[in-house]
């Protein structure tokens, strides 16, 4: 019997050198001798075979990718999630020192109408105390300055701070004026947060997200 | 220890039957009557057996849970409480559910410690101290996600701040989190996969349990000496000896669990989570469930920056690290000798690192400030130190006490000194000091 498949297989060796036009190999009987029975597939060049293993192996893979990429798509968040991207708040009734907070994408999102003595002690820290540098203001360039211009609603809007009220350590939502900086005091890790809503000190990395937005009315902010 | 030749002999023509179609039979026989365990086991080998149970417990009573249990953010902790109050037999169900998950960690903690103490994960079972590892990441994994589906304020600020741990991650962290969460912030897409997942969860424990004992029955179990077996006199049957002891050590762990349920059933929980969830409304003291408070402690020890790693990260690191080290004990360890009884320092600085873990998970449930960061420092410092400074270094400079040639002779050994103390306790053989 492994007689038999030997022969057999050296036969095929032979019939396939010779479909590609190439000399039988005098090695496959002088194997048969010695060795075990070689099998059908091995022959030592990349020939059409290893080729069609290896598309095939490719195409699988490629299959197998595109099958779980709908099982890890529907994961993300959903059109009607995606499509509460946008609120409008009504601010006429905040005084100076006074807050809101509206409830947007899920989260907190802090409106205060900030008091000149708030405003004038973020304006006089300087650049290099902070934490953070940048503004993380989604209205403005990525790299733009924490200045407390470009953490505010801008020139003329100065007492306006709009940010998500999310502390950036783990996601607990800071107190509003506390903190030995009268700013935000997160409770869960202590990081401490200052009337720009600057990260001054604790476990949390950046300064607190300004998200997208803009006064449609002088009473009216539309975010996102 | 696996003979590798069943005794199995099927009495009736019926079981010769199925003996020769689908041997089902002649594996339960083979595995839990017949299979040979060391003679000189302790209560602490019961845990494997209690785990089991738990684990089937779990599963019965979080499946008829589920039958009442409505998985919408705003329906979801009045379900819980009509479960309580309005559900026949429900208030049991429930604290069997939410306390047999503490009582399934305390098995698992003593089950892990045993395993440290006798080394258990050294060749030839490192396979079964890694599938042991993934079951406990699995373990957590559910857990966790169990904690949320009563949708009180622990539930979801645990939640906020678990997912968020996944922000830490440079560059994709945002996007993953975001696929975690179904969402920009935990709510009901959350709560509705955690809730599939909470189901799904226990039964590939279940399956990976299967190659736990699988693996455990290929290399047999170890005994606090440390020596392999190696005659049959070594061992007795699993049944009557291990499946009794096993039995007995279950009844006095329920009658603690039954205690926990009847008269003290929200000890372990935290009042806040009888407050429904508010997403405007952080908890002045978020903490986890008590079975991750270690872990917790590591995470916020971490308040510095290290190098290009930021507190965050480095925090969020050093907590996954801290169960990742784990899966490496087996080469961490480098001692000849498995027992810490024979160890007498390792046996020490493991004593030391019960300690730690106590302590860290105090330090867990306490505010993260003053000296309690600095105190979560140094305990972390030690949890790391123990696996990658202690573990490979007591194994070269240590010299371990004499060993006996077998475990018989282990357990003649002291069955003498026991009758030799009795009998004349001045001449008791001091050769193995």
């Amino acid at each position: 019997m492994p007689e038999e498949f030997a022969s057999l297989s050296a036969m095929r060796c032979r019939a396939y050198a010779i479909e590609r036009g190439q000399q039988a190999r005098p090695t496959a009987r002088k194997r048969r001798k010695d060795q075990a029975p070689v099998s059908a597939t091995e022959t030592h060049d990349p020939n059409r075979r290893d080729f069609l293993y290896i598309a095939t192996g490719m195409a699988g893979v490629v299959g197998a990718a595109a099958a779980a990429w709908p099982f890890i798509d529907q994961m993300r968040p959903d059109a009607s999630t995606l499509a509460l991207a946008s609120i409008e708040v009504d601010v006429s009734a905040l005084e100076p020192g006074m807050s809101l907070t509206a409830k947007w994408r899920g989260k907190p999102v802090f409106i205060r109408n900030r008091t000149p003595e708030e405003i004038k002690s973020a304006q006089d820290v300087k650049l290099e105390d902070l934490k953070d540098p940048l503004a993380r203001n989604a209205n403005l360039p990525s790299d733009a300055k924490a200045t407390d211009i470009d953490r505010s609603a801008g020139q003329g809007k100065e007492n306006w701070l709009v940010m998500i009220g999310v502390c950036t350590h783990l996601g607990c939502i800071p107190l509003g004026q506390q903190g030995e900086y009268g700013g935000w005091f997160c409770p869960c890790h202590g990081s401490v947060y200052d009337t720009s809503g600057r990260i001054r000190h604790g476990p949390a990395p950046e300064n607190m997200a300004i998200p997208a937005f803009e006064f449609i009315s002088d009473t009216k902010i539309r975010i996102g | 220890m696996s003979e590798g030749h069943s005794t199995y002999t099927p009495k009736s023509g019926l079981g010769r039957w199925v003996d020769a179609r689908m041997p089902l039979p002649r594996l339960v026989y083979d595995s839990f009557i017949a299979y040979p365990v060391p003679r000189n086991l302790n209560y602490a080998w019961t845990f494997g057996g209690i785990l089991s149970i738990m684990l089937v417990a779990q599963i019965l009573t979080g499946v008829v849970l589920a039958m009442h249990y409505v998985s919408d953010t705003v329906l979801a902790f009045n379900s819980v409480e009509k479960i309580v109050r309005d559900v026949n037999q429900g208030w049991l169900l429930r604290y069997l559910h939410a306390n047999g998950a503490s009582f399934f960690f305390v098995a698992v903690y003593i089950h892990i410690f045993r395993g440290l103490y006798y080394g258990s994960y050294k060749a030839p079972r490192e396979l079964l101290w890694i599938l042991g590892c993934i079951i406990y990441l699995l373990m957590m994994a559910t857990g966790f996600m169990g904690y949320v589906l009563p949708w009180g304020q622990m539930s979801f600020w645990g939640a906020t701040v678990i997912t968020g741990f996944f922000t830490a991650i440079p560059l994709v962290g945002e996007w993953v989190q975001q696929l975690l969460l179904g969402g920009f912030a935990v709510d009901n897409p959350t709560l509705n996969r955690f809730f599939s997942l909470h189901y799904l969860l226990p039964f590939m424990i279940a399956g990976v349990v299967v190659l736990h004992v699988w693996a455990l029955h290929v290399t047999g179990q170890t005994n606090p000496t440390g020596i392999e077996v190696k005659t049959k006199g070594d061992t007795v049957p699993f049944s009557p000896h291990a499946s009794a002891k096993d039995g007995f050590a279950m009844v006095i762990f329920l009658l603690v669990f039954a205690y926990f349920i009847f008269y003290i059933p929200n000890f372990l929980g935290h009042p806040d989570n009888y407050t429904e969830a508010n997403p405007l409304k952080t908890p002045a003291h978020i903490v986890p469930e008590w079975y991750f408070l270690p872990f917790y402690a590591i995470l916020r020890a971490i308040t510095f920056n290290i190098g290009p790693i930021n507190s965050k990260l480095g925090g969020v690191l050093a907590m996954f690290g801290a169960i990742a080290v784990l899966f490496v004990v087996p080469w961490l360890d480098t001692s000849k000798v498995r027992s810490a009884v024979y160890r007498p320092w390792y046996r020490l600085f493991f004593w030391l690192l019960v300690a730690d873990a106590i302590f860290l998970g105090w330090l867990g449930s306490r505010p993260a400030e003053g000296a309690y960061v600095a105190m979560a420092q140094i305990g972390t410092l030690y949890y790391f130190a123990f696996f990658i400074v202690l573990m490979p270094l007591l194994g070269l400079i240590e010299t371990p006490k004499r060993l006996p040639n077998s475990i018989t002779e282990a357990v003649l050994e002291k069955h003498r000194r026991k009758a030799g103390d009795a009998a004349q306790p001045a001449a008791a053989p001091g050769h193995e000091a």
